[in-house]
């Protein structure tokens, strides 16, 4: 756990942050940039050009085994068995009940070698989670999560800024996937995944590389972003927030990821799924469009007829749309698209409907 | 950072301001306040012809990720609210203390302003010595 008197941990690019003025705030024991130029202006340079984040904090662990993937899939619901050095697996860790111990990505680097990136403020307790579960003896452990840095380069013309500064051929490298590079001239990895809906890179190095890459992009004009914008993104993006759309009181068919469960071997907390499919889910995750400017927010109440039904998690205005998103927990036969609701805001009840998620599609590239 | 912070105003540590012109007082929030919040995206006041009472809650503002109280300076019956401002929040940032402007209430009492802070004594709340 997270010691709560802990002081903040600053990620190899803080000082840069500082510098530039950066609005800073604590997430996940980490002391992060919440926003630079300001929110709108950063989500907006990710949907039209490209931003980079400091993602730093996020937690990494090197694994190294024999048959790396079969020994992680007693611990996660999806099917890692088919992944070859290079792909990448977005994937969860479950408890007994199904609970949600954390969302991450697998990134397989053969057989007997991965990288999983966690979020921050779990990152201990995966790593305790991993380290009970596996054999000590067939798998090490490193964590890598303050030796390294991770930024993410996001937007549509992430590419096109990114292929100038690499040796390698960019457009071979898929989504979902990654790789060794050459980058300004030394050691790094990319991987083409993201948490903003958009095309995009995630780069880890040693530090000394990371703020290299940093200043160099912020040189070629890419518009450093904070967590603010981070979290606007996803949300139009309907990606779930650990910790806040998603947790261990949820499971993967309440939260809509049922797409996830693809194992097809035991694993911990299929008991649970197969009794919950069994009987039924008694909330789903829907998303929620606000029918008046009134914004929805974590935690307010969803009513329908006037009682109150389910909850809000997560809700901003969606500076694409101009209109007022939100995910939350309805019960599945209020769940369907088009489905009238309330939510209490102040006191108030005012309309949302629930509506298709993803809030944004990015353009298709031709 | 340096904001402005007009000398013929009234202030509250909760960032309104006040400007007085007879018994009509004109309420906004700061320069400071708007740079804290970030790019605002909601803005609630009440109506024509509703009372607001000293210390109290009379609105919301908000901006992509905080929702803030907004406290009234005054007690009294509001005369008008910008509904440009709550029609288009964004553009409040642009004038705070002008265009920017909330609500207009007539006072019940002129001399309850007179615990109200002081341009430079809100300044050195907010920024310190």
């Amino acid at each position: 756990m997270t010691n709560a008197i802990a002081p903040l941990k600053h990620t190899p690019l803080f000082d840069l942050h500082q510098q530039a003025q950066a609005r800073l705030a604590g997430f996940g024991g980490w002391k992060m940039p919440i926003q630079y130029s300001g929110i709108t202006a950063e989500h907006q340079a990710v949907r039209q050009q490209a931003g980079m984040f400091d993602i730093s904090h996020m937690g990494k662990f090197a694994l190294k085994g024999q048959n790396l993937a079969a020994q992680l899939q007693s611990l996660v619901p999806s099917d890692l068995s088919r992944l070859s050095a290079g792909a990448a697996k977005y994937t969860l860790f479950l408890n007994q009940q199904a609970g949600i111990l954390d969302d991450l990505i697998f990134y397989c680097q053969g057989q007997d070698q991965g990288i999983l990136i966690v979020n921050a403020a779990t990152t201990d307790k995966d790593r305790d989670w991993l380290l009970k579960h596996l054999d000590p003896s067939q798998l090490e452990l490193t964590d890598i999560s303050q030796a390294q840095t991770l930024i993410a380069l996001q937007g549509l013309k992430a590419a096109e800024i990114l292929q100038p500064l690499v040796e390698d051929d960019l457009t071979s490298l898929r989504p979902y996937h990654h790789a060794p590079v050459t980058l300004l001239g030394q050691t790094a990895w990319i991987a083409r995944t993201g948490y903003t809906g958009e095309d995009g890179f995630e780069i880890m190095s040693n530090p000394a590389l990371g703020l290299e890459l940093w200043q160099t992009l912020q040189d070629r004009g890419v518009m450093p972003c904070g967590l603010g914008a981070r979290d606007t993104l996803r949300l139009e993006a309907a990606m779930g927030l650990y910790g806040q759309d998603i947790d261990e009181t949820t499971t993967p068919l309440e939260a809509g990821l049922g797409w996830v469960l693809t194992a097809k071997t035991d694993f911990v907390g299929a008991a649970a799924l197969v009794q919950q499919k069994q009987q039924g889910i008694k909330r789903k995750l829907v998303g929620l469009e606000m029918q008046g400017r009134h914004i929805a927010r974590h935690d307010y109440p969803i009513l329908d007829g006037g009682h109150p039904i389910g909850i809000v998690t997560s809700g901003t205005l969606s500076p694409t749309l101009g209109k007022a998103i939100a995910l939350g927990y309805v019960p599945p036969h209020l769940a369907e698209i088009g489905q009238e609701l309330a939510i209490t805001i102040r006191g108030q009840a005012y309309p949302a409907k629930v509506v298709q998620r993803p809030f944004y599609h990015r353009p298709k590239s031709s | 950072m340096s904001f402005e912070y007009p000398e013929d105003l009234k202030y509250l540590d909760s960032h309104e301001y006040v400007r007085l012109d007879g018994d009509i007082a004109t309420i906004g929030i700061s320069a400071f306040a708007v740079d804290q919040l970030g790019d605002i995206v909601f803005i609630e006041v009440p109506q024509t012809g509703e009372a607001v009472t000293q210390g109290e809650v009379f609105g919301t503002i908000e901006s992509v990720k905080a929702v803030e109280d907004l406290y009234s300076p005054v007690t009294g019956t509001v005369v008008n609210s910008n509904q440009a401002m709550m029609d288009a929040p964004e553009q409040l940032a642009e004038d705070p203390y002008g265009e920017g402007w909330l609500l207009k209430i007539r006072l019940d009492d002129p001399s309850e302003l007179d615990g109200a802070l002081s341009a430079s004594q809100y300044r050195s709340q907010v920024e310190g010595d």
